[in-house]
């Protein structure tokens, strides 16, 4: 029969890794699979040394964050001011060190709320079908219409920049595509017969949902945590860029580059290095989510199974 | 189409060996387990050696090997292939490429995957002519098509040449790809099960084809199998493989008469006899994979005829006669007794009908719609107590699409009444009682589908028991071991995930847990079609056990004619949506009316008389 390649393969080929493993706890599988790529390796060493160093910042800072250490755009002077003072006559290294948390933080709450909200209707939809899945989908599109920058604008602008709105709302931006990608892998199961069974002994349909489907659709929703994880640390630094994130005094990557870039030309620090830390930090998780997502599509040419 | 009787093996001079392997040996890496070992065979000229065996026996890999391919993985470790004296083995890539679909082709498993879906088959067909550089001009190459196309009983027009693969039926499909594999005028074919995904009337044509095409062009063919009765009719030579190695190989006739390895004698016991005459037996256990496999003789575990020199040894080839071999310590006892051994009549008492019946599901002018298609039109019948229905037919022919409709799992729009226990049931399953859910259970077809590969046996067993009873946790374990039992598990398995068990042990555990419901009535949906001959006896062992000493009524779906007196009192007989017959299984089978049947009797592969006969 057909599966003598599968089950023959299954429990040797690869030496340590079994391929039986693949379809038990697949998402362990693609991690250990990514593990082994260079790109992986240096996506998840600068991501864990940012926000390792978003982490302890606050207790090896030199200053606190408010304090006026010297004149407005001071340049570096070593070893008392590292990276020179911003437009307040703070210290740019303790601003630094303490203003990585909030991006971190928020990004990682927005995409864990777009994540559970993504998932939900992808599998509500993936399952349901009919009116509902079409109904729901054509809605998604018109939010996907928007660009996510804009309709969190919109809200923002309209309802105030309060943090846990920005969370929530750069969470529902990013729903309608993880819902994509949770219903186009909630399609494929639905069909399986476990599922068939499931509904034959009448299991309610919310545990067939998360009991039965949601555990053989984590890796490809994996691999999109950490592409989403990339796109929310953009857009909460930009909101904070344009004044809708942390308000001042806070120190926070994306408001430093609004408040020194009029004293770019003089003290490029205070805007630089958080510009700097944004970018390399979404090329780390973007890094992780390639990786990722290429150790998925060699899984599933490998053994066949999604 | 010629009978088979005149490819005996007495036929004299013997025609020149085309295939010679020797010592064929493939292992995996890096572990450097042997998938295969020591595999010798010859193959003549217009010859179709069948190699049987289970899964995970290294039969594909043999197959593959022979054009010196090797899934990833595994390596060609040792042996020789030649063809007309050729090594394959020592061929470099580009020698490879020049043979490969010329003197030595390939027939997959599933030819919808092998074909390319975006080119249509007249161009696929050309382009193994061109890139074998077959003929001088493109009008030969498409006369050499057309030629093809009609030796596999396909038109040739332009028209179906002009048309996908998709746009074929899967019979159609193997037809292409057999074209495919003759087109060259190769020396040697390797054919990979090409027909277990056909229905039996489909795969007779096939067969057909692939026999007369190998005698009109002297091919030798490689026929490879796990169901002796499809090359029962086929092969000249019959080469039985386990765990890797050749346990014998003679002419089919002396195979079946006198086979001299305790596994052949097994494997002619498992398949399903169409006469009704033998019972039907499986092996127990599975294949061993490698890595798994005992030392001295592989057989020993599943052996009844097993010594201490078994457990130790493994035993040399022997020839019992000229161009027979065979390995095993105690052959000659084998072949003296096996003629005993196998003779286990069928307890015809079963078949007898009852004295008073009581109707559990009646099914009347049913139609059932697959979208806004009518694919079951006005079926009427109905399932006693305490009894099996079969429901036979090919594939489209509803007998799924019914079962569906009676458990509660068809989608679309049903007509017509169906009822159990005297009380119409809902067309969705959510929607009937709790006591309607847990009183018919459904098994499915491929058990590598109906259990969540995510969870394991125990969380598996454990969900009708949730559902249906309000058990303690000891008390649910006490059931989840009571239903293993009866299935003939371990306990030890309820902390396995399902990728961890065969085939076969899958499919224990999907109809464990139908019966952890506590069910009146069993459907089951092809459950066999997915396993292996050996194991599908086994399973059918099983359920017509569990059904005489539970009470069990039951639904049985099969493809497979020759399975239905196995198990079932009743058959019902269905085509394009409609029953064509019904009656009893002794009545039915020996005096079929419709003509359907009688062309379903008469494609249905069995094994010859020959072992009816000792």
């Amino acid at each position: 029969m057909n599966d003598e390649i599968i089950v023959s393969d299954s429990e040797i080929v690869e030496g340590a890794v079994t391929h039986a493993a693949v379809r038990r706890s697949e998402w362990l599988m693609i991690i250990a699979e990514a593990w082994r790529m260079r790109r992986t390796k240096i996506g998840v060493g600068i991501f864990g040394g940012i926000v390792l160093l978003a982490i302890v910042g606050p207790w090896i800072a030199p200053y606190s964050p408010t304090e006026f250490v010297a004149a407005p755009f001071s340049s570096p002077e070593i070893p008392k001011m590292w990276l020179g003072s911003d437009y307040l006559g703070h210290d740019v290294l303790t601003r630094v060190l303490y203003g990585g948390r909030t991006v971190i933080l928020l990004a990682l709450a927005a995409t864990v709320i777009g994540l559970a909200l993504g998932v939900t209707l992808g599998l509500i939809t993936g399952y349901a079908r009919r009116w509902i899945d079409e109904s729901v989908m054509r809605i998604l599109d018109v939010v996907l219409a928007f660009p996510q920058i804009v309709l969190t604008l919109l809200f923002v602008s309209v309802l105030g920049p309060r943090l846990w709105l920005i969370v929530l709302i750069v969470g529902i931006s990013h729903a309608p595509r993880i819902a994509r990608v949770a219903r186009a892998a909630t399609l494929e199961v639905a069909q399986r017969d476990f599922v068939r069974a499931a509904e034959a002994f009448g299991v309610p349909r919310r545990k067939i949902l998360f009991n039965e489907i949601l555990p053989s659709i984590t890796s490809p929703l994996l691999v999109e945590f950490g592409l989403r994880l990339t796109y929310s640390i953009g857009l909460i630094a930009a909101l904070s860029f344009l004044g809708f994130g942390m308000q001042p005094p806070a120190a926070d990557w994306g408001l430093m580059i609004n408040e020194n870039r009029v004293g770019i030309v003089i003290q490029p620090w205070p805007v630089f290095v958080p510009v700097l830390l944004i970018g390399i930090l979404t090329i780390a998780t973007n890094l992780i989510a390639d990786g990722l997502g290429r150790a998925l599509i060699g899984i599933e040419r490998d053994t066949g199974v999604g | 189409m010629e009978t088979v009787s005149a490819a005996g093996p007495t036929k004299s001079p013997e025609p020149e060996v085309v295939l010679n392997v020797e010592g064929l040996r493939i292992v995996l890496d890096p572990s450097g387990l042997d998938i295969d070992d020591d595999v010798t065979l010859v193959i003549r000229r217009g010859e179709v050696l069948g190699l049987v065996g289970e899964s995970a026996s290294g039969k594909t890999t043999v197959a593959t090997s022979l054009l010196d391919y090797q899934r990833r993985g595994a390596r060609i470790a040792g042996g020789t292939v030649e063809i007309d004296g050729q090594d394959i083995l020592a061929m470099g890539p580009a020698a490879l490429r020049a043979i490969r679909g010329g003197t030595i082709s390939y027939v997959p498993q599933d030819s919808s995957a092998a074909l390319n879906p975006a080119l249509r088959i007249g161009l696929q067909l050309m382009e193994i002519l061109e890139v074998h550089a077959f003929g001088a001009s493109g009008a030969e190459r498409e006369a050499r098509v057309a030629q093809m196309m009609a030796e596999v009983l396909l038109p040739s027009d332009k028209a179906f040449l002009r048309r996908y693969p998709h746009q074929l039926s899967g019979g159609q499909q193997q037809r292409v790809a057999i074209a495919m594999a003759f087109a060259n005028r190769p020396k040697v074919i390797v054919l990979d099960e090409p027909t277990t995904a056909l229905d039996v009337t489909t795969q007779a044509h096939v067969l057909d084809t692939i026999r007369d095409l190998t005698k009109s062009y002297g091919v030798a063919a490689l026929y490879v199998t796990h169901d002796l009765a499809v090359v029962s009719n086929l092969a000249d030579r019959i080469a039985v493989l386990y765990a890797g190695r050749l346990v014998e190989i003679g002419t089919r006739d002396e195979l079946f008469a006198a086979g001299c390895h305790p596994y052949t004698r097994k494997l002619l016991a498992s398949i399903p006899d169409i006469t009704g005459e033998r019972a039907l037996r499986g092996i127990p256990g599975w294949a061993p994979r490698p890595g798994k496999r005992p030392t001295g003789c592989v057989f020993t575990p599943r052996c009844d005829w097993a010594v201490d020199r078994c457990h130790e040894e493994f035993p040399p080839v022997e020839e019992p006669s000229a161009g027979r071999r065979v390995r095993c310590w105690r052959w000659q006892e084998v072949r003296a007794q096996a003629a005993e051994l196998d003779i286990h009549l069928r307890d015809k008492s079963l078949s007898a009908r009852g004295a008073e019946e009581t109707t559990v599901i009646s099914v009347r002018d049913v139609t059932a719609f697959y979208q806004r298609k009518e694919i079951l039109h006005g079926i009427t019948t109905t399932l006693s107590e305490r009894r099996c229905l079969s429901l036979v037919g090919e594939s489209g022919s509803g007998k799924t699409t019914l079962a569906r409709c009676i458990a509660g799992l068809h989608p679309h729009k049903i007509g017509g009444d169906i009822e159990f226990d005297g009380k119409a049931l809902a067309r969705d399953a959510r929607d009937r009682p709790r006591a309607t859910r847990q009183a018919i259970q459904y098994i499915f077809q491929s058990p590598y589908s109906s259990l969540n590969p995510r969870k394991t046996i125990g969380q598996i067993l454990s969900q009708p028991l949730r559902v249906f009873f309000d058990l303690s946790r000891d008390e649910m374990e006490g059931r989840m071991e009571k239903v293993l039992e009866q299935v003939a598990l371990d306990s030890s398995l309820l902390s396995r995930y399902p990728d961890q068990l065969s085939g076969g042990e899958r499919q224990r555990v999907a109809i464990a847990r139908g019966l952890a419901a506590e069910p009146t009535v069993l459907i089951c949906d092809e459950v066999t079609s997915w396993l292996d001959v050996s194991v599908q006896a086994a399973i059918i062992e099983l359920l017509a056990g569990l059904q005489r000493e539970m009470g069990l009524s039951m639904l049985f779906v099969t493809h497979n004619l020759a399975l239905v007196r196995s198990i079932s009192q009743e058959v019902a007989v269905m085509n394009e949506g409609r029953i064509v017959e019904y009656g009893g299984v002794d009545a039915v089978l020996e005096d079929p009316q419709a003509d359907y049947t009688k062309k379903l009797l008469s494609d249905t592969p069995t094994i010859p008389a020959v072992t009816a006969e000792v």
